[in-house]
This record gives structure tokens, C-alpha cells and sequence, in this order.
């Protein structure tokens, strides 16, 4: 009858488990699950609450730091969403495996947008379930949270697909020291689209028509740009999501090579715009030549979902 | 005791005939008789379903008995159907997988159908061919890869936040394994242990490291230096890639949606619960951020069967996508087997996708010229690789992709490619492939064609003979039209003859060698036959081609089976004669040997098939010596014997015999054959007999003498003791049988001089075994022989008997054996019979001992007192039984079985014998170790006998025999 707080602690365990597979809930619908408790024995508790948060995290790169000290106060957490419901009062659960359902509307305050989660480097949009239980004197409150996938609505207006031809020749480069000793080379190619649809692959083709030096490597970059701050001043910065290579080697010449990317999940957003802060993206085409030239061509995306 | 009197019984053999005669007695018809004819019914199963009911034929008289063993063996059999299943089941993916996975499979292979050459034929060939010599390396890391070329795309954007798709390329945080200096044996079981760790990983529930670990694998593909061993490295990797895909990926999701009941093997993308859709999409999310093209593309391609989860379509979007994808790879050999890898997966997944499998071949069409390119000659430049075998590295990639091209291909398109390849000035690598991968009924009727194509080829670069053997290849299993194929041989035999190298000369001949032996006779493969001789000759060539010019011997002999055509080719012998080693002629001789049992129906004396035999089995005779196993020596022998065997002169007997001595000579290190001869020359003497209706003339008389000299001076050369002695009687009683009787008496008095040496032990399949139960059976036989035997007039009355005794007594006997005292009461049988009037059998011609002394009582009596000393040696020996409980029962058994004895044989009417009986029988059950059943069964016929009118004193034994009462 008086079992220790530690015997009956080591033996609970709580989790939340998301009706969706996924994960991923659009705003006005209704989050669903279960919380589970699994326990040897029965449980004594003081109330087990749940609550949902949405939030948005701003952080200054180190070389920002310093020099902007004076909106630094302006990078400090938005919050999007904060909630929370009871799920049961206080009193026993029997021991074994217990099941509470829960439903949770996801529903702004006021006129605040729920933005599209997004995992960066500078700015982090996240939403999470916490659930915590409250128990008696002695024995530790257990808590569990859980991250959920909010996916902004739908883009209304069509976007037409136009595509972005390209063709780059020793000619067509900037930030060359000395143009004449340059390889001979061009590259054509298009983009079928820079407008894209974030859950649909970047396509498009390059093509080597000439090249006096081999080729070594045509990678596609993706790189996210993050901006923080305000009117005062601000933060931008480039960083690298993935790098894809589409091309290895002395390619032949003539043949067009298939551009192909697909925008990776929770690192990727629509391209957001607000007061505080703004994620864009870009992609680079990046062609290495075997005497380690390196030729990029850059192009700014607009990714959005429908 | 010691006065046992011995009286026979007196016997009518003919009375007792007639009365045991049984009355036959009808089987009905449904009754259970063990030798009725069992009948196999519903031998028509399917593939697959391994059914079959015995049941007994309800009328046994009506239908032919029909032999249960060989009907099982009509090729449906479910020993072989099952070994087809699994063949079939193994043949998609080496890997063993599990049992669900395998039922999978199988069912996929089926849609391929059976005449789709799957990979796994392939792989052993690719990994037998493709070898070297020269250290191999793994780099397991591309961190280092990052170090030494510092990558331009991280260095043009800070990147201080590494995020997690990025790890995915180091198999551990910052390890960095670099494998230096492996052996290409080494590298294959480095390669085994990654896919061990694979598996490990997996099965550990640690994903992520298992798609690591897969991705370094594939990244080893791009590693072209060592390029002579990259088609085997292709092998080891991609077996990896479908272990992953196969296996792994595939059946983990598989078994997610086999919840409540497994999935349908149709099943559609509505079957698939989100869960396991979810688990997928993440799958195909980490492989579209792999960095690197090839592990991407090869991880992919490995996955594609895994689209069925998501959309209908994906797998028909991802083929040409990937196909695309491969152009990417600068490197066309790279490319040309991710080429090879995508057609394959794309065949097992979804073989209707053909436009896929056409964009692939055309598109490495295109990269043939990047071969001439400066980026390969360069790197062929700095691994010294000849431009010609650099080509051959291309074959089994380019084999395999056109294999999957022309599957079920229709015509136009396999005309599309020949046209194709005569617009790219007849590539003769194109040309090669096309005519390994296409259909051989194809190739055959165009073969013509063919020829022509190969003709203007551009000799530089790949050889032609390599050409030509992949047209021998075709045409070894399909016919070109009747009237072309004898131009089409003289050209190709041109072009081969002209070969320099003796082994392309010999890699080729041997192939053509079978469209030889297919469409022509004797005269051409005589040529061909001399014209390898004369290629082989100089320098001893032939010794570095023995498996060629063996796989020559055995495409011959699979086409001509009349022998004394084989061996009336004049080049036939001399072309054996090349096979110089040892091994590889009795090998060669063997395989002559196993065809020539097989397929010589009927006996021969044609002297042509019968010198060239002889000469093949003194080869294999000859191969024999002290290191020889004994098992060798057992085949070995076994096929001079099936010769022997077929050999028959018919009626001229002695041109026979003289080719038994011939062959005695020839085989004397073969103990079995040996045999063989004694018997076959047994056998003619019989033969002699019978054609003579059992009336030798003077010269048969002679003849079957030399038979009997014959077996006499051969069987003292045997090793084995009990092959002399059966092979002796044997003989005695057929020289017996031939009225021979001083040659008969001589056998036997051979055999029972030769007893004393039977050892106390003998070998019997290897293990020791006592020579005890050998040696009574023989002994009994022998006794059997002795009652026709008549006596040597020189020597005393029963001189075999006697003597036969005599070494009975003085042979050391096992101790505590009872086997000279069983001989002694087996002994008294053959004695009461030799006293009858009349005796149970005779020899045509031969005057036995009845004859010879008339029942004289001087003769009776001696056979008496033969038995009383018998008896009385045998009474001697049951008084000694009474040590312990052991012995006693041996006692029990022997007094019982003197007791049979004395009731079947002796004259029970004689009161001392009756005395005698009674003694043994109370003896029997003194000390209740007598069979009551046993015991019962005698006294109920011992009674049934005494109802006879010559038999009524029985009645008074049977009151005194008293049956032991179980208290």
C-alpha cells in the first residue's frame, strides 16, 4: 500500500499519439488524438492538462551581433498559438494501458496567421502538444510534448508555370578577375519554372554544348535566405539546405541533363513575408570544372502551396 | 551319452512333394497383397502444387503392372517440381529471403515468365570473369572527400549549421574508414560484412545507418580505378541494393499493412493505411537529399518497387526520370551499368514498361562515342588497359540491357536495333551483344546476315572471333535455314581458323563445334576435329585448353551415339590423344565410357568400337595405382564392366574366351572387374551347355575345360576371401553342371583349403564387421553342393565331407561362438540325405554318390558314424553351456535345434534316438528360455505328422514331451 514514489514512477509512461500519420493540420481544423498512459500499477494524479503552442523563434547570426545591438530586443519569440484544455481531473487511473482522446481546434487569437512550420537556421516556426501530469507530493511530474505539422491554406490565385531559360558562356559571368583566361564553355539550359509548388519537384535541364575544360560536377544548391529585424535594421543571411548533384564527370556533350529537386519537408516553407522577419529562397546552378573553376548561375524562387 | 546311435529317416522325396504341394490359392480382388502393383494416379500436378495420391489399382489382373518408381520419375515428379519452384524462387534473388518475400517473388517471376534468363545465371559468370590481380581500395567516407576537395557549394554560403539530410552521408559522425591494399577475395568479404552490418543495423531498428551504409555501398560505384574488376564490384554492390530494397524496405512496409490480414499481391494504393504510406514517403524524401548522383540514382532504382505504396503511377513516372537521371554520369561505363541496373529492377517491378528499357539502350548508344573520348582514353592510359578489354568490360551490362529490350520484343524492334547498329558503322561491341541478347531462333534465320555484319566490322578494337563465338552461341541452340548453313559454317570456320591465339582460337572452335556436330555428319566434324588438332599441336597448346577440348569430347557425344560411326572418324582417337594429363584423360575416358553404357543398346564384337574401347578402358585401367581412392577404383570399374558387358561374339565361344584373357590381362589391377571376367566366362561355359542340350561333343568337352582353367588360375588373384570362395563354388558347380568333375572336385577342394584363412573379421563398407554369419552362410551352401558331389575314387568314402569338417574343427572360432557346433548340426541334414535310396536333386550326366555305391550299407554306415561323432561333439559342447544365464539359453537354443533336427532327419522309431530327442527337447526347456509359441507350433506339427501311418511312433514321443507350464 505504500509504495515508494520512485517504484511507481519508473513504471508510467506517457505519450501522445496524433490521429494523422502525418502529422500535418491546416488551420481551422481540428487536431485529434489519443494520450496514452501505460502503468503497472494504478496511478494516483492531480489533473493531467494538455496545451498547444505556436511559436515563432528569431535568432541574430554571430556577425549580426553587435552591430545591431540596438533592435536586439526586437528578436524575441512570436507567439502564434497558445492554448490549453484539462483532460482529466484529479483522481486513479487503473494500472494498464489507458487511452484518453482529445480534439484541439487550431485556431488563431485575433487576426494573427498561422504560419507554415519551418525548421531554419535563423528562424524556426513550430507548433507543439504538450501534456503534463500532475501528481502527488513525491513524486515527479511527468510531461510529454509532441510537434505537430501546420501547413498553411492553399494559395488562392493559379500560378501559371513560365519558364526560365538560361545560357551561360565565359561572357555572361560577374565577378571575374581575368576574363581572358577563362575556358572556353557554354551551358544552356531552363528552369520549367522559378514560381514553384512546394510538394512538387524544381524541374528544368542543363545541357553542356561546349566545354573546353571537362566537366567535374553540376550540383543544384538550395539556399534558404533568412531576414530579421525591423525598419531599424536588419539581418540577412544565406545559408545551404541540401545540395543535389545532377551531373558527374565529362558528361557528354550535347545531351540535356534532367534538373531535378525536390523540396525537403519542415526545411522548406511558401516564401513567408512579414513585419519581423522573411524566409526566401534560391536555388544556384553550379558547374565545376575539372580545373576546379567554379561557374554559378543563381536564381531567387518563389515557392507557395496549393 | 557318448553311445548315440544314428538312424535316418527314410524319405520319399516325391510322396512328400506331392503332399506338400499347395493348392493354389486365388488372390480375390480388393484384397491387401503386398505384391500387388501400386499405381501412382494424378501425376499430372501443376507447378507449384505438391499433391500426389498413391493408391493401389483395384484390378491388378487387367492393367499392366506399372512399376511405382519409374512412374514417379516421368518428370513430374514432387521432388523435381519442388527443386523447380526453388530454383526459380532462388533465381531472383540470391539473397535468401523470407518466406513471404519468397512467395512474392515467385508469383513476379511468373509475370517475367520462364523464358527470361534471370540475373542470378549471370552474376556467377560476371564474378568468374572479371577478376584481378591488383590491390583494391573501399573508401568508406565522404568527409574526406569534403577535405580534399574543399566543396565549392558549402564554401560559397557560410554553413556552420550542418543539418540532419546533410549527415546522412557519414556512415558515423567523422569516421572515416579508408581501406588500402585488399585482395579482390578481400574486397568481396568486406562487401559481405557491409551488407552483414546492413542487415545488423536493420534489424536493430537503426534505419538511418542502414540507408547510410547503403548509400556508401553505391557510392563505390564511381569508383573506377582497378576497371577491369568493376563488373563483379557491380555484382557484389548491387546484391547489397536488393537485399535493401528486396528485403528490407520493401517487406518492413509490406508487413505495416498486414494488419488485420496480410496485403493481396495486387493490392492498390487504397489497401496501404496512412501509417505505412507515411513511413514510404519518408524513405523517398531521404533519398531525393542524397548529394551524390550515383547513390541517389542506384538507392532509388533500388526502391522503385516501393512506389506501389504510394501511386498508381509512380513506378511509370520514376523509370524515365532515373533513365534521364543517368545522363548525368560522365563516365559511360558507370553509366552503362547503372543503365544495366535501372532495366533490371524496372524488369522485375514492372517488365510492361518497355519505353523505359528502349530509352536506356539508345541512350548509351549516344555515349559510344564518348569511349573514344579523351576523359577514358586517359584513365585506360593510366591503368594500362588495352582499348580491347576495356570493351569487354561493357559486354555483361550491355548484354543484359538488350536481353530486357528484346524479351518478348516485337520483330520490327529487334530489326530497328540491327539497322541501328549498321548506321553506327557496325559497332562491333553493339553487334556482339545483339546477338548474345537477342533470341537465337532470331539471330539463326538471319544468320546470313549476320555474317555480313560481322564481315565489315571495324576490325579495331573488339576481335572478331569474340563475334563469331557469339554467333556460334546462338546458333549452337537454334537452326538457320537448312540451305545456308553450310556456307554459313565455312565462313565462320574461315574467319576461326585464321585465329593466331591458340586460346581464342579454342574458346571459339569449341562453340562452333556444336553447330557442327547438330547439322552435319561424320565427314565435317572429322575436319573440324583435325583442323583443332592441328591448331593445338604446336608448343603443347593443348595443355593450356583441356575444359575447351573436354567440352568438345562432350557436345560430340551428346550428338552421336552409333559408336562405330564415333570411332570410324578418323581424327576421333588422335584428337583423345591430346589430353595428356592424367587426370583430365581418365576424366575424358570416363565420360566416353558413361555415353557408351548409356546408349549401346545391343551387344557388339564390331572390332573397330571394340579396339577403340579396349584402348579407353586400358587408359582408365591404366590411371589406377597405390594413391587411387577407393571410390574412383569402384566407378572406374563399374564402367570397364558395363563394356565388358556388352561385348558378345554370339556363337563363337572361343573368340570370347580369348577376349576374357585379353581383358585379364589388360584389367588385372581391378578386382571387380576381375569378378566380372570369371563370371563371364562361368556364364559362357553355361551358355556352351545349353547349346549342346546338355551333351558336350569332344570339342565343347575341351572347351569348357579351358572355361574351368580359365576361372581356376584367375580366382587365387583376388584379394577378397569371400569373392575366392563364392567365386570357387560357383565355378565347382558349374563345372559340375558341365560333367567336369576332377576340374569340380579341384574348386571345391580349393575353397575348403582356402577356409582357413577366412579372417575373424572382414570389412564391410568400410566398417569392421565379424566374418562369422558370412562364413556359416557360405559353409551351408557349400554342404548343399556336397550331397551331388560324387566321392574321388582315389580318395576315402565322404573325402570332402570329411575334409570340410576337418577345417571346421581346426579354424580358430570366435570364443564364446557357437558356430562350429551350428555347422556341425547343419552337418547332419546333408548326412541323412546322402543315405537315402534316391536323392532330393542330381546333375544331368553326373553320377552322384547314390549311384556310385548303391546304397551299399558299408557306405550307410560310415555316414552313421560320421553322425554319431557329430552328435556326440555336439552333446560334448551343451554340457559345457551352463555357466551362467548367457550360456544357458545358447544351450537352450542349440538342443532345440538338434532337437528339429533329430525330428526331421532321424529315425525317430529307433528308441535311443527317440530317447535322445526327448532328452534334448526337456533340456531345451530346462531353464525356461524356450519360446513357448515356438515350442506349441512344434508339438501341434509333430502331432499333425504323427496322423501318418509311417509316422504313428510319434504318438508315443509326443506323450513324453512335456510343455513347461508358466507358473
Amino acid at each position: 500500500p505504500f509504495g515508494g514514489p520512485l517504484s511507481s514512477e519508473m513504471s508510467v509512461t506517457l505519450d501522445i499519439k496524433l490521429k494523422r500519420a502525418n502529422k500535418v493540420y491546416h488551420e481551422g481544423e481540428t487536431v485529434a488524438g489519443v494520450v496514452t498512459l501505460c502503468c503497472k500499477e494504478p496511478l494516483q494524479h492531480n489533473g493531467i492538462a494538455l496545451s498547444m503552442d505556436g511559436i515563432v523563434n528569431l535568432q541574430l547570426s554571430s556577425k549580426s551581433v553587435g552591430v545591431f545591438e540596438a533592435f536586439y530586443n526586437s528578436v524575441k519569440p512570436i507567439p502564434l498559438i497558445s492554448s490549453s484544455i484539462e483532460v482529466a481531473k484529479a483522481g486513479k487511473i487503473p494500472g494498464g494501458k489507458t487511452e484518453i482522446p482529445f480534439e484541439f481546434p487550431l485556431i488563431s487569437k485575433g487576426n494573427k496567421v498561422l504560419y507554415e512550420t519551418y525548421h531554419g537556421v535563423f528562424v524556426n516556426i513550430q507548433y507543439t502538444l504538450r501534456c503534463d501530469l500532475k501528481r502527488p507530493l513525491l513524486a515527479k511530474d511527468l510531461s510529454r510534448s509532441c510537434e505537430f505539422i501546420v501547413h498553411s491554406q492553399p494559395q488562392k490565385s493559379k500560378i501559371v508555370p513560365t519558364p526560365v531559360k538560361f545560357s551561360i558562356t565565359p561572357e555572361t559571368l560577374q565577378n571575374v578577375r581575368e576574363r581572358s583566361q577563362l575556358p572556353r564553355f557554354l551551358i544552356r539550359g531552363h528552369l520549367d519554372a522559378t514560381s514553384c509548388v512546394i510538394s512538387q519537384p524544381l524541374t528544368g535541364e542543363v545541357q553542356v554544348d561546349k566545354s573546353d575544360v571537362p566537366i567535374k560536377s553540376i550540383e543544384l544548391q538550395l539556399v534558404r535566405v533568412e531576414t530579421c529585424g525591423c525598419a531599424e535594421g536588419y539581418a540577412r543571411d544565406a545559408t545551404e539546405i541540401q545540395n543535389i548533384q545532377i551531373a558527374e564527370g565529362d558528361v557528354g556533350h550535347g545531351m540535356p541533363i534532367p534538373v531535378h529537386m525536390v523540396f525537403p519537408r519542415l526545411f522548406t516553407c511558401p516564401t513567408l513575408e512579414t513585419t519581423n522577419f522573411k524566409v526566401e529562397f534560391e536555388i544556384n546552378v553550379v558547374v565545376i570544372l575539372q580545373d576546379d573553376h567554379l561557374i554559378t548561375e543563381n536564381f531567387p524562387l518563389k515557392l507557395c502551396r496549393v | 551319452m557318448a553311445s548315440v546311435q544314428w538312424r535316418s529317416r527314410g524319405r520319399n522325396y516325391e510322396a512328400e512333394l506331392q503332399r506338400c504341394h499347395p493348392e493354389g490359392l486365388p488372390v480375390e480382388f480388393g484384397d491387401y497383397h503386398p505384391l500387388k502393383p501400386i499405381m501412382v494416379t494424378d501425376t499430372k500436378t501443376r507447378r507449384g502444387a505438391r499433391k500426389g495420391s498413391t493408391s493401389s489399382s483395384s484390378s491388378s489382373s487387367s492393367s499392366a503392372p506399372v512399376d511405382p518408381l519409374s512412374s514417379m520419375l516421368d518428370g513430374t515428379d514432387p521432388l523435381s517440381m519442388f527443386a523447380a519452384t526453388e530454383t526459380s524462387a532462388a533465381a531472383s534473388h540470391s539473397s535468401s529471403v523470407g518466406d513471404l518475400g519468397r512467395k512474392r517473388r515467385v508469383k513476379e517471376e511468373e509475370a517475367l515468365g520462364a523464358d527470361f534468363e534471370p540475373w542470378s545465371t549471370k552474376r556467377g559468370e560476371i564474378l568468374a570473369r572479371f577478376t584481378t590481380t591488383e590491390k583494391l581500395s573501399i573508401n568508406l567516407c565522404m568527409g574526406s572527400d569534403r577535405g580534399k576537395a574543399p566543396n565549392p557549394g558549402s564554401s560559397a554560403v557560410s554553413e556552420k549549421v550542418r543539418t540532419r539530410l546533410e549527415e546522412l552521408d557519414d556512415l558515423e559522425e567523422g569516421s572515416h574508414r579508408e581501406l588500402l591494399n585488399l585482395s579482390q577475395q578481400d574486397y568481396a568479404n568486406r562487401i559481405e560484412e557491409l551488407n552483414q552490418s546492413l542487415k545488423e543495423a536493420w534489424s536493430s531498428d537503426q534505419k538511418v545507418k542502414a540507408l547510410k551504409i547503403v548509400i556508401q555501398c553505391s557510392k563505390l560505384l564511381s569508383d573506377t580505378s582497378v576497371i577491369q574488376f568493376y563488373p563483379s564490384k557491380f555484382v557484389l554492390i548491387t546484391d547489397i541494393l536488393d537485399t535493401f530494397v528486396g528485403r528490407l524496405v520493401y517487406d518492413r512496409i509490406w508487413t505495416m499493412c498486414s494488419d488485420p490480414r496480410p496485403l493481396p499481391d495486387s493490392f492498390t494504393v487504397e489497401d496501404v493505411n496512412d501509417t505505412a504510406k507515411e513511413t514510404c514517403l519518408n524513405w523517398f524524401f531521404k533519398i531525393a537529399s542524397i548529394r551524390e548522383l550515383l547513390p541517389r540514382l542506384y538507392v532509388e532504382a533500388a526502391i522503385l518497387k516501393c512506389n506501389r505504396f504510394l501511386s498508381k503511377s509512380g513506378i511509370q513516372e520514376t523509370l524515365p526520370r532515373l533513365t534521364a537521371m543517368i545522363r548525368g554520369m560522365g563516365d559511360p561505363l558507370v553509366a552503362a551499368y547503372a543503365r544495366a541496373y535501372l532495366c533490371r529492377v524496372g524488369m522485375e517491378v514492372a517488365p510492361h514498361l518497355k519505353e523505359s528499357l528502349n530509352a536506356n539502350i539508345f541512350d548509351l548508344l549516344t555515349t559510344f562515342r564518348q569511349i573514344s573520348g579523351d576523359s577514358v582514353q586517359k584513365q585506360l592510359h593510366l591503368q594500362k588497359v588495352e582499348v580491347p578489354a576495356y570493351l569487354m568490360l561493357y559486354s555483361p551490362a550491355i548484354n543484359w540491357i538488350l536481353q530486357c529490350v528484346a524479351y518478348r520484343a516485337p520483330e520490327p524492334l529487334l530489326t530497328e536495333m540491327m539497322e541501328r547498329c549498321k548506321m553506327m558503322a557496325n559497332n562491333a561491341l553493339l553487334l556482339n551483344s545483339i546477338m548474345r541478347a537477342f533470341r537465337p531462333e532470331f539471330v539463326a534465320t538471319r544468320a546470313t546476315d549476320f555474317i555480313g555484319m560481322i564481315k565489315d566490322c571495324d576490325e579495331s578494337g573488339f576481335p572478331k572471333h569474340l563475334l563469331y563465338g557469339s554467333l556460334g552461341r546462338s546458333l549452337a541452340c537454334a537452326d538457320p535455314p537448312e540451305s545456308e548453313r553450310l556456307t554459313i559454317l565455312n565462313e565462320a570456320w574461315k574467319v576461326i581458323t585464321k585465329v593466331r591465339n591458340p586460346q581464342d582460337y579454342m574458346n571459339c572452335a569449341e562453340i562452333w563445334v556444336e553447330f557442327t556436330c547438330r547439322h552435319f555428319a561424320k565427314r565435317e566434324v572429322n575436319t573440324v576435329l583435325a583442323d583443332i588438332i592441328k591448331h593445338m599441336t604446336p608448343d603443347r597448346a593443348f595443355e593450356e585448353a583441356y575444359p575447351q577440348l573436354q567440352s568438345v569430347i562432350t557436345k560430340i557425344l551428346m550428338y552421336f551415339h552409333d559408336f562405330s560411326v564415333l570411332f570410324s572418324m578418323e581424327r576421333f582417337l588422335p584428337f583423345l590423344d591430346m589430353f595428356q594429363k592424367d587426370s583430365v584423360r581418365v576424366e575424358v575416358c570416363k565420360s566416353i565410357m558413361e555415353v557408351f553404357i548409356k546408349h549401346q543398346l545391343e551387344l557388339t564384337r564390331d572390332p573397330v568400337i571394340l579396339n577403340a574401347m579396349l584402348h579407353i578402358c586400358k587408359t582408365m585401367h591404366d590411371s589406377v595405382n597405390a594413391l587411387t581412392l577407393e571410390d574412383e577404383k569402384r566407378s572406374l570399374a563399374l564402367l570397364i564392366i558395363g563394356f565388358i558387358r556388352m561385348v558378345s561374339f554370339g556363337r563363337d565361344f572361343e573368340q570370347q574366351l580369348s577376349f576374357c584373357v585379353e581383358a585379364r590381362s589388360t584389367f588385372c589391377n581391378l578386382e571387380p572387374v576381375l569378378v566380372q571376367l570369371i563370371h563371364t566366362v562361368n556364364q559362357l561355359a553355361m551358355e556352351t551347355r545349353m547349346v549342346m542340350k546338355g551333351n558336350h561333343s569332344r570339342k565343347t568337352a575341351a572347351f569348357v575345360r579351358a572355361c574351368a582353367a580359365y576361372c581356376f588360375i584367375t580366382i587365387p588373384s583376388l584379394s577378397s576371401i569371400f569373392s575366392r570362395l563364392h567365386l570357387y563354388l560357383l565355378s565347382g558347380q558349374v563345372a559340375l553342371a558341365n560333367q567336369c568333375l576332377s576340374q569340380a572336385d579341384a574348386f571345391l577342394k580349393a575353397a575348403v583349403s582356402v577356409l582357413p584363412e577366412v579372417p575373424r573379421s572382414i570389412s564391410v563398407e568400410g566398417k569392421l564387421r565379424s566374418s562369422e554369419s558370412f562364413l556359416l552362410d557360405f559353409i551351408n551352401n557349400f554342404l548343399a553342393t556336397l550331397l551331388v558331389v560324387p566321392d574321388h575314387p582315389e580318395h576315402g568314402v565322404l573325402y570332402l565331407v570329411r575334409g570340410l569338417l576337418n577345417m571346421v574343427q581346426d579354424y580358430t572360432w570366435e570364443d564364446n561362438s557357437d558356430a562350429k557346433v551350428r555347422i556341425y548340426i547343419s552337418a547332419l541334414p546333408l548326412l541323412a540325405a546322402m543315405s537315402q535310396e534316391t536323392y532330393l536333386y542330381s546333375i544331368h550326366k553326373v553320377d552322384s554318390n547314390e549311384t556310385l555305391y548303391g546304397g551299399d550299407p558299408k557306405f550307410l554306415s560310415e555316414i552313421n558314424k560320421l553322425c554319431e561323432t557329430l552328435i556326440g561333439q555336439i552333446l560334448d559342447h551343451l554340457k559345457t553351456l551352463t555357466r551362467d544365464e548367457q550360456s544357458m539359453r545358447r544351450q537352450s537354443a542349440l538342443a532345440f535345434s538338434l532337437f528339429g533336427v533329430l525330428l526331421a532327419h532321424g529315425d525317430l522309431k529307433n528308441n535311443k534316438l527317440s530317447q535322445l530327442s526327448i532328452n534334448l527337447w526337456n533340456l531345451s526347456h530346462k531353464h525356461g528360455h524356450s519360446e513357448t509359441r515356438v515350442s506349441i507350433r512344434t508339438l501341434e506339427s509333430i502331432r499333425h505328422q504323427a496322423q501318418r501311418p509311417d509316422m504313428a511312433h510319434l504318438s508315443d514321443t509326443i506323450q513324453r514331451l512335456a510343455l513347461q507350464s508358466r507358473t
